[in-house]
Order: C-alpha cells, then sequence, then structure tokens
C-alpha cells in the first residue's frame, strides 16, 4: 500500500521490540466475539490510475455547468476562482496542518484567520467576525442560539426571504434545542412584514438580503423595531459577491451576519464543502460560536497571533459552550481570502457590479420571452421568473437541451402550488452573452 | 464589625450589616492563572445561594462563580472589565466581584470560617 | 504604515537594523498593511452599461479592502504558509487528531470539473455520477462499521454527534419520552458535553476506573429512566479500548437508553472491529481523520453518521434511495422520510469530502484498509515500548492507536507538559495532543498514524529519550524559554484575551 512506510522487516522489529508475536496481540482488550474473524466484505485496493480511472467515469456521468450553460444560484454560486487561489490553498503547509493550537508553528494559519476575519468585518459592515462556521445554513441557526442567549429569549422570527435551507435549519436546530420559531412563508415578491410580529418574547429577526429569491430590501427600519423591542436583527448572506455593490447589513442595523461564503474562492462542488460567515457587534464577541485568531506579542515583543477568548468553546467549557463546533472551514476560508485579497477594492467593486450588470441583461432577455415575468423589482445577480406554466418540467426540458436553466422553486416547495410556476435564476461573471441568447431562444422554445 | 467566610467552591463573602461583597479566594486565582475576563451579574437580579452569579475564565479554563449567600445584586465591579488582573494581584481586595443585599443572614452559617476553609484548602494540596 | 507595525515587523525596518528576517523565515506585513488604492491581481473586464435593478441600495463608501497584484498576493501566502507547521512538513502525531497523509490524487480528483463544478440543485438526471459517488461511499462506511444505514450530511465531527443525538431525542419522542441527562464519561472531547447541551440535554460525567476506562459500576449506577443515551468513545481518548464495552452495550439499552459512539477514533478498527458488532446504535466518522480528508488549518471536515435500524427513520434530510430509475434523492420530510429530523445543513453534505474520502478507501482496499490500522496501533505501541522506562505512561498495558502519557515523569523537575511540549518544537517535530485527556495530569497524547517510517520513529523517540534526560539533569530554564528557533517564541495569549485585537483598523481608527 504506497501510503504505508512500514516494510515487513519493521513490522517484525517493532513487534519485537514491544514483546509481541503479531499485531493480533496488540487487539487483546477487544472482545473476540467482536473481533471481524474475515476480511471486510469490499473490494481489494488499487493503484491510483485504476483510481483515478475509476472517478473519471463516475464525473462523466454527470453534467456540470462549463459543459452546459448553468444560470443556477439558490445560495451555490459558479464564479470564476483565479489559478492562484487553488495553487496557494494546496501548499502542504496549508493544507496538511491542523487547527492551530500551537502558535509558534502555526503563524501562517493564524495571520491568514485574522486577515479572513478582517475581510469579512469589512464587506459585512460589521465590527468583528470569527474564523467561519460549516456553512451558510449552521451559521444562521448559530446567529438564532447566539440572539436566544444575548436577550434571554427563545422565540426566532424567520422572514421569508431566508433560504429554505436555512430556515429548514434553523427549524431543526429549534426543535432540539428547544426554542421557538414562527416562519413566514416564502416570499418572492419581498413585501413580508416579519416586524409586525414582534413582542416581548423575540430574540430575533432572520431575514437574508438578497432574499432568496433574488430582491434587495432596506432593513434599516426593521433593525429599528427590532432595537426598541429589545430583539436583535439577523441578516443572512446567501451571495458574498452581493456586498461589493449592495449595502452591507452592518449598515442596515443587523446585529448579527450569518451568510455564506463559497461564492469566493470554492467552488459549488455540488454544495459543499461550503464555508459559513459569522460576523456581529464587538460587544456581543464574547458570546460568538467558533474560534477567533487575535494579535499579540511573543517575549521577543514580535507581532503574533494565537487563538484566543477560548474559554467559550467547547474543548474548555464543554456543556455550557456558546457551540458544539469544533472543526470549522478553515481552508474554505483560506481560498475565501486569497480570492479577496487578489480581487481587492477595486477588483471586489468591479466584480459586483459585473455580476449585477450580467444579470440585468440577462433579465432583459428573458422578460422578452413570451407569458414570462419578472418577479423581482430589485436584484443583485439573481431574479425570480414567472413562467406560464410549471417549472420544474421546463427546467428538465432545458437541462435535456443541455442547458441549466436555474432553479424551479418547486424543487424546494413542493407542496406550495403558488410557488409551481416560479424559477430562480442567476447570472455571475462567468455568463457570456452568448449563453443569454441560448437561454432565452431555449426557454421561449421549451414554453411554445 | 464584618465578617469574613468562605465556600467550598472558592469564594470568599465579607458580610457588613446587610450588604456582603463577593469575590474568589487567593487559591482559586492561583488554580486559574492569569485572569483574563469576569462576566458579572446584573444589577437588581435576585439570586439564591449556591447559584451561578457569574464566570471568571482565564486563557485555558472558566469557572462559574456561585452566590454565597442569597440576595439582590446591589453594584458590580466595574473595574474588572478593564483590569481582570485585579483578581490575580488582589482577590480579596480590589478584585471584588459583586455586592449584595443579604436575604437571608442565616445561610451565613452554612458557611467556611477561615480556619475551615484553610484547612480545606490545606487538604487539596 | 503605523509606527507600532515598523517596530513589530521586520520587514519594515531599515536592511541590517533587525535580524528577523533568517533565511528563508521571511517577516511578511499584513495584507492591509500592503494596500495601493486601485491595485488589483485580478483583471476583470469593465461591466456592460445597464440601468441598475438595485434600488436605493446600492453601497456607498469604500469598503476598506488592500489592493494587491497577484505576485504580491502569491508571495504574502507563500511566506504565511512556511511559518506552518503540517503533516507534509514531518511527524504531526497529534492524538486524537489523526493527522495522516493527505494523497494529493485526491486533492486531484475532488477539483475534476465533473465534480467541482456540479451544482447541487441541478436536475437529477444530470447528477447521476455524483449520486453514485454519494452511494459507494455510504456503502463502504456501513460495510466498514456494520451498520445498515448512513446519515452523509453532517458537516464535520461535532455536527454529526448533533445529528445523531437528534436522531436519538427523535425516537425516544416517538416513543412518547422526553428523557433529561445524557452520560458522557470524563476522558471524552469537549464536543461530547456541547453537543448533548446544544440538545437540552443534562450532562451526567461518568468516572474513568484506574485503567483508564469507563468505571462500568458506577456507569450502572447513573442509568435509569431519564437517561437518553451514553457518548462513549472507543477506542478511548486515553488511547484504550473499552473492553466492558459489551456489557454497556447490554445496561445502555436495558436502561431504554442509546448508546451513541463518537468515531473520532476508528483508526484503529478499521477492517478489524465493526462498531456494529459492539452494540453501538450510531457513531459519526470523521472523514478528515480516519479517511485522511484534509484538516487545511482546521477543517472542512465531514462527519457521516451510521445509524442502526431503530435510528435510521430519524435521519437527516436529503436522503439517497435506491428507487426503480436509480438513486434519487428525498428533500423533503414525506414518504419514507417522514419521520426524518429535517434539515442540519445546507444541500446534501460536504460532497468535495466524499470524493476524497473514498479515494482514499479503494485505494486502500480491504486489505490496505486492514493493514493501515495495524500499522497505526503498531506504531502507537512501538513508541509506547521504546519511551515507558522514561516518560510516565498513564495506564498499563498495550495502547489502541495513540499512547497516552502524563507528567509524573517531570515530577520536580520545574518542566511542565507544556515546556516539555515546545522543546520538541526546536527538534522539528509538531507536539503531541497536550493537557488531553483531562483525567490525568498533564496528559501527552501521541498518535504516531500508519504512516511514519520506523526510521522516523526512531529519531522520534531518540528525541524524547534525549528531552526527558535534559528535564531530569535540571535543564529547566532551556524548557522554559523554548522553543528558540519556531518562526516565533511563546506568545503571550493572556494580553490576547484581556485585551482582543481580533481584527486590523486603519491606523487612524485604532487610535480613537
Amino acid at each position: 500500500m504506497r501510503y504505508l512506510s512500514l516494510t515487513d522487516a519493521d513490522r517484525r522489529a517493532m513487534l519485537d521490540a514491544i514483546g509481541v508475536a503479531s499485531v493480533d496481540d496488540l487487539y487483546r482488550d477487544v472482545p473476540a466475539a467482536a473481533r471481524l474473524a474475515r476480511p471486510l466484505d469490499l473490494p481489494q485496493g488499487l493503484g491510483e490510475l485504476e483510481v483515478e480511472r475509476a472517478f473519471a467515469a463516475l464525473a462523466a456521468k454527470n453534467l456540470p455547468a462549463g459543459v452546459a450553460p448553468s444560470f443556477l444560484g439558490c445560495g451555490a454560486y459558479r464564479h470564476h476562482i483565479p489559478a492562484a487561489v487553488d495553487y496557494l490553498v494546496q501548499r502542504g503547509e496549508f493544507l496538511t496542518s491542523y487547527t492551530p493550537y500551537q502558535p509558534e508553528i502555526a503563524q501562517g494559519t493564524l495571520r491568514a484567520l485574522f486577515e479572513y476575519q478582517t475581510q469579512v468585518a469589512l464587506i459585512t459592515g460589521m465590527e468583528v467576525a470569527n474564523a467561519s462556521l460549516y456553512d451558510g445554513a449552521t451559521a444562521t441557526a448559530e446567529a438564532v442560539m447566539m440572539a436566544n442567549r444575548l436577550t434571554r429569549r427563545r422565540r426566532a422570527i424567520v422572514a421569508g426571504s431566508l433560504h429554505p435551507h436555512y430556515a429548514e435549519t434553523v427549524a431543526t436546530y429549534a426543535r432540539f434545542n428547544g426554542f421557538e420559531v414562527v416562519a413566514l412563508p416564502p416570499d418572492p415578491a419581498g413585501k413580508d412584514d416579519p416586524a409586525a410580529l414582534i413582542d416581548g418574547a423575540t430574540s430575533c429577526v432572520v431575514v437574508q438580503n438578497p432574499g432568496f429569491f433574488g430582491g434587495l430590501r432596506d432593513h434599516g427600519a426593521l433593525a429599528d423595531t427590532c432595537h426598541r423591542a429589545g430583539a436583535l436583527l439577523v441578516v443572512a448572506v446567501g451571495e458574498a459577491v452581493s456586498l461589493g455593490l449592495v449595502v452591507p447589513p452592518g449598515a442596515m442595523g443587523a446585529d448579527i451576519v450569518a451568510g455564506e461564503g463559497q461564492s469566493l474562492g470554492n467552488a459549488v462542488g455540488f454544495g459543499g464543502p461550503h464555508l459559513g460567515f459569522f460576523a456581529t457587534r464587538d460587544k456581543y464577541v464574547r458570546q460568538m460560536p467558533g474560534r477567533l485568531a487575535g494579535q499579540t506579542v511573543d517575549v521577543e515583543g514580535r507581532r503574533g497571533f494565537v487563538l484566543t477568548l477560548a474559554a467559550r468553546e467547547q474543548h474548555i467549557r464543554r456543556e455550557k459552550a456558546t457551540s458544539n463546533i469544533c472543526t470549522n472551514s478553515g481552508l474554505c476560508a483560506l481560498a475565501f481570502t486569497i480570492h479577496l485579497a487578489l480581487l481587492g477594492e477595486a477588483g471586489f467593486t468591479r466584480l459586483a457590479a459585473l455580476n449585477h450588470a450580467k444579470a440585468v441583461r440577462l433579465a432583459e432577455r428573458l422578460e422578452r420571452v413570451p407569458s414570462v415575468v419578472l418577479a423581482s423589482e430589485t436584484f443583485f445577480n439573481e431574479f425570480s421568473l414567472r413562467l406560464p406554466r410549471a417549472a420544474a418540467p421546463v427546467v428538465d426540458a432545458l437541462a435535456r437541451r443541455g442547458i441549466l436553466g436555474g432553479v424551479p422553486a418547486s424543487r424546494f416547495w413542493p407542496e406550495r402550488p403558488e410557488l409551481a410556476d416560479l424559477l430562480i435564476v442567476a447570472a455571475t461573471e462567468m455568463t457570456t452573452e452568448a449563453e443569454m441568447d441560448r437561454f432565452a431562444a431555449a426557454l421561449a422554445e421549451a414554453l411554445r | 464589625m464584618s465578617i469574613v467566610r468562605y465556600t467550598k467552591d472558592h469564594e470568599w463573602v465579607r458580610v457588613d450589616g446587610d450588604e456582603a461583597v463577593v469575590g474568589v479566594t487567593d487559591y482559586a486565582q492561583t488554580q486559574l492563572g492569569d485572569v483574563v475576563y469576569v462576566e458579572l451579574p446584573e444589577i437588581g437580579r435576585r439570586i439564591d445561594k449556591g447559584t451561578e452569579a457569574g464566570v471568571v475564565e482565564s486563557v485555558k479554563a472558566a469557572s462559574e462563580v456561585y452566590a454565597p449567600l442569597s440576595g439582590e445584586v446591589t453594584s458590580v465591579n466595574d473595574a474588572l472589565a478593564k483590569d481582570p488582573a485585579l483578581v490575580n494581584t488582589d482577590p480579596m481586595g480590589g478584585g471584588w466581584f459583586f455586592k449584595l443585599r443579604v436575604a437571608k443572614a442565616s445561610e451565613l452559617d452554612t458557611l467556611l470560617d477561615e480556619a475551615a476553609y484553610k484547612k480545606l484548602v490545606e487538604g487539596l494540596a | 504604515m503605523s509606527d507600532w507595525s515598523k517596530a513589530l515587523s521586520g520587514f519594515a525596518r531599515e536592511p541590517g537594523a533587525g535580524a528577523d528576517n533568517r533565511g528563508l523565515e521571511i517577516e511578511e506585513l499584513l495584507l492591509f498593511e500592503q494596500d495601493e488604492a486601485g491595485r488589483s491581481g485580478v483583471d476583470l473586464p469593465a461591466p456592460p452599461v445597464v440601468k441598475d435593478r438595485l434600488g436605493s441600495l446600492r453601497r456607498v463608501g469604500a469598503i476598506g479592502l488592500p489592493g494587491l497584484s497577484e505576485p504580491q498576493v502569491i508571495r504574502h501566502f507563500t511566506r504565511l504558509s512556511q511559518k506552518n507547521y503540517g503533516i507534509d512538513t514531518g511527524l504531526y502525531p497529534l492524538g486524537s487528531c489523526t493527522m495522516k497523509h493527505n494523497p494529493r490524487l485526491n486533492e486531484k480528483l475532488a477539483r475534476l470539473p465533473g465534480f467541482a463544478d456540479l451544482h447541487p440543485m441541478q436536475p437529477a438526471a444530470t447528477v447521476a455520477g455524483a449520486l453514485e459517488l454519494i452511494d459507494m461511499l455510504a456503502h463502504w462506511l456501513k460495510t466498514m462499521t456494520g451498520l445498515p444505514a448512513v446519515a452523509m450530511t453532517p458537516a464535520a465531527g461535532a455536527h454529526g454527534e448533533l445529528c445523531g443525538m437528534m436522531c436519538i431525542t427523535a425516537a425516544l419522542e416517538a416513543r412518547g419520552e422526553r428523557r433529561k441527562r445524557v452520560l458522557v464519561p470524563e476522558s471524552a472531547h469537549g464536543t461530547n458535553p456541547a453537543t448533548a447541551a446544544t440538545c437540552g440535554y443534562a450532562v451526567d460525567p461518568v468516572p474513568a476506573n484506574p485503567r483508564g476506562r469507563v468505571d462500568l459500576a458506577a456507569l450502572k449506577a447513573k442509568l435509569g429512566p431519564d437517561v437518553a443515551a451514553i457518548m462513549l468513545t472507543n477506542p478511548n481518548t486515553c488511547g484504550l479500548f473499552e473492553d466492558e464495552t459489551l456489557a454497556i452495550a447490554e445496561a445502555v439499552h436495558a436502561a431504554g437508553a442509546y448508546f451513541y459512539l463518537d468515531g473520532a477514533n476508528f483508526n484503529a478498527l478499521m477492517g478489524r472491529v465493526r462498531p456494529g458488532d459492539l452494540g453501538i446504535d450510531c457513531m459519526h466518522i470523521n472523514l478528515h481523520k480516519t479517511f485522511s480528508t484534509p484538516h487545511g488549518g482546521g477543517g472542512p471536515g465531514s462527519g457521516p453518521v451510521v445509524l442502526a435500524s431503530s435510528l435510521a427513520p430519524y435521519a437527516p434530510l436529503p436522503w439517497l434511495v435506491h428507487g426503480e430509475d436509480g438513486l434519487r434523492l428525498v428533500e423533503h420530510r414525506a414518504g419514507e422520510a417522514s419521520q426524518s429530523i429535517g434539515r442540519i445543513k445546507g444541500y446534501h453534505g460536504q460532497f468535495g469530502m466524499f470524493v476524497r474520502a473514498l479515494a482514499f478507501a479503494m485505494s486502500h482496499g480491504a486489505d490496505g484498509l486492514h493493514q493501515a490500522s495495524g500499522d497505526a496501533v503498531l506504531n502507537a505501541n512501538y513508541v509506547l515500548a521504546r519511551v515507558k522506562d522514561v516518560m510516565s505512561a498513564s495506564f498499563p498495558g498495550f495502547a489502541m492507536h495513540e499512547a497516552l502519557f502524563d507528567d509524573r515523569f517531570l515530577d520536580g523537575t520545574g518542566v511542565t507538559t507544556l515546556d516539555f511540549v515546545k522543546a520538541l518544537i526546536d527538534e522539528g517535530f509538531h507536539p503531541m495532543t497536550m493537557y488531553f485527556p483531562l483525567i490525568v495530569h498533564g496528559a501527552l497524547l501521541v498518535e504516531p498514524t500508519e504512516n511514519e517510517s520506523k526510521a522516523g520513529l526512531d529519531r522520534f523517540i531518540a528525541v524524547l529519550r534525549h528531552l526527558a534526560a535534559r528535564a531530569k539533569a535540571g535543564e529547566a530554564e532551556f524548557f522554559h524559554s523554548s522553543p528558540h528557533l519556531a518562526p516565533r517564541r511563546r506568545l503571550d495569549e493572556t494580553n490576547a484575551a484581556r485585551h482582543p485585537v481580533l481584527r486590523w483598523r486603519p491606523e487612524r481608527q485604532a487610535a480613537e
């Protein structure tokens, strides 16, 4: 086996040094009844070439974006990842290191996390950010639990703009953590009014911007209403690139921002691994979940970085920790940081503007398809369309024509007939004018 | 005249009339190491004896601070927010945590006096 | 740039004025301190001119991101990487973390466009290969553990624990029960009690016996009608097999509770012991440990949970089921999945990690997995056998895949566990896990993994013996000041926590 370094002669010598006849003797504490007496009923090991062929065959059974024009979003966006990103994250010192618990030999990871935290705070307009959580959905659930702790209340209001996977994850956590969720129905029009539901038991209101259906809203007034009632405003962000062009949650008065950072540096990858970013106000930092890198000095007075405020975390606080999270999305956060470092202020704002412009161009084309109505008045790089009939079969028909033509809302809400004709469509800087033309023509044809 | 008593969880309480000052002992601060943060109760909160009233954190540990006596929190030591090291340098003085208006003076009898506490700590060494 | 950063950063000093750059060890400013407005490492076309649809929500003012060119960014992160120790650098014997070799084949495969460019919400007909891959990995996991079902979505080990405890809670609720306590051994990972608490349970610690295993009598005394589950790691965090595990399972089940196995240490068991044969009800598998997906400086992980048939109906969404037309994703709580606990994260799990883990499994095969677990256990016992006369092994007998020492061998030397591991850094090794598990004093937990060569272990053993001798020879001062040669000496963690600086701020703002 190519990953094992011991030779049979080594094994013999080591067993002699230990004073046993065989490796099986080292397993003597395992009850005989529980020891597997035969080999596993699984194939024998394969060489690198054979494994590669097997995976290439599996990959060939998929139709990825790039082969087909793709207009899918809904919280996972295919952006161009500069070659430098993937090169740097695969440097072994980053790729094969553990959580930086020995700071003297983990300054690379710690500094990168400090830079990541700063970037997240800047783009969200917040004061402080953690070193990442699993994904946007779990980050949102953690945000609600943090709001519950801060307010000592246990009722969250979830607006109809929130990604349904995020909302469902919040609901699952609520059932077992023991808090209440008041969920508004999905809101393609972007007009629901969570403020009307706020009462003295409300810990937080959760909204998403841009909304799941694409629409933009100013949540400033909602933030004021929350704060007057002693509740917090949690703003989820499903598309990190939007923060280069759209008013950030921090400027709207958000108390906690939970989002999905995949768009920067990370592939859509069939849904994971992605990364959850998480930001808040300085005054709430001790109730934050997850790791934090902080700046300090070493004994020679040189600037250095460490994991800090660890007394919040499970390895110290155990059942009183702010979260059970241990492993987070470190390498995905590094990819995010490198991509954003390459972009810089000029590149990030231009990338966001480019995404918006592409989406506007796409909307202009699709609006002209007979019987198709644009359902989003405002949007960033994603919007909803009302089709003259059920959207799911149309998407399947488009796929047969080699076009990945958006996500039908019925994929998320099969039980809601009022959403059956709704199609959610995204464009990014990857989308070409020719692809837009092809999509518009194919959609017109599929609807004929 | 004030009376000083201790708990098995290493809090001290100094009672003067119906006012009690609470902190953690020198032994507790030694065990914790450098204190980096103290979470204090809200003023006005009524706390029962033995229930959690705060948290004291060092870099690698965190301990709950329990109320030695029942009562209402009348003030907290704001100086600890800026300088948590006071818990290490002056645990029985400037490193105090909060003050209580004592609800049941009789609870004082259930606490350890200095000799008993000293014996407890010696037993732990 | 601030005077402060000039003072602290060797890179900003006059040439010759400071010795902070040591050969390949080059000091580096933060990204934010290298900013030149307008510079970018990405060339993007000008956006087409359109009438915007932002409403009134256009962002105003600068964000504050620094501008760097591509070569500057490459140099920046290359220099940062050179301040990190990785498995690729050398022995990384971090107990309970299983820092094994990360094959580059697996990285290559995860990046195939047929996987990496697949959107999670594509029509099912366009992702058949991806579903087949998940199903294949599920088959390996079920076969290796001897359990009939697996929930693939959890994002990491702790998330898997949460998934398992939610399924257990749901199963109890289906019986009309709401139990209050979860038993957790004192030697457990902190995630176990944190998970139980997240699920609303009171955590009841179970003491260890003098042999480093769960005290069965104490466990039985704590069992009762309000106990929902025990969360047990096996092999445990002392590196020992819980030899009374069958009796534990029997007692737990007799009390109507469930047996959650923390699979963090499954690496010792691959191909040799199926946890299903130990009478457990569910277990998470850290793909980033046992199946070698990279730790990446703290993640991402992946934590599939294998489930007994009693818990399978509650598995989180989505489910992958075999239907008449092949594999199908069940994404909603209906039909066969009507009892599911629902979603615990977005989409379908850490698919990129599934690619890597399956490549690991297929590369090894049944034969290679058996050899790998054996070599992991052999390596740990070899280290134990060769140093136990100079270091203090916490428990007698053989270890499994990791060997636990405590600090008795340092008694009277003035050297602590922390000092000892910092001295290892100067010798070119990553320290072992320290101060965990909590049930022994000054723990040092050594997990060499199956990848190490005998020659590499011999050098590590020689260094451990040398350092133990130096500690006993009264060289405490040397240890207190270690490490001397690392990119940074010991860092002031007290200051970091007392006065948290968690992000860079522009000088003007910072001064306010």
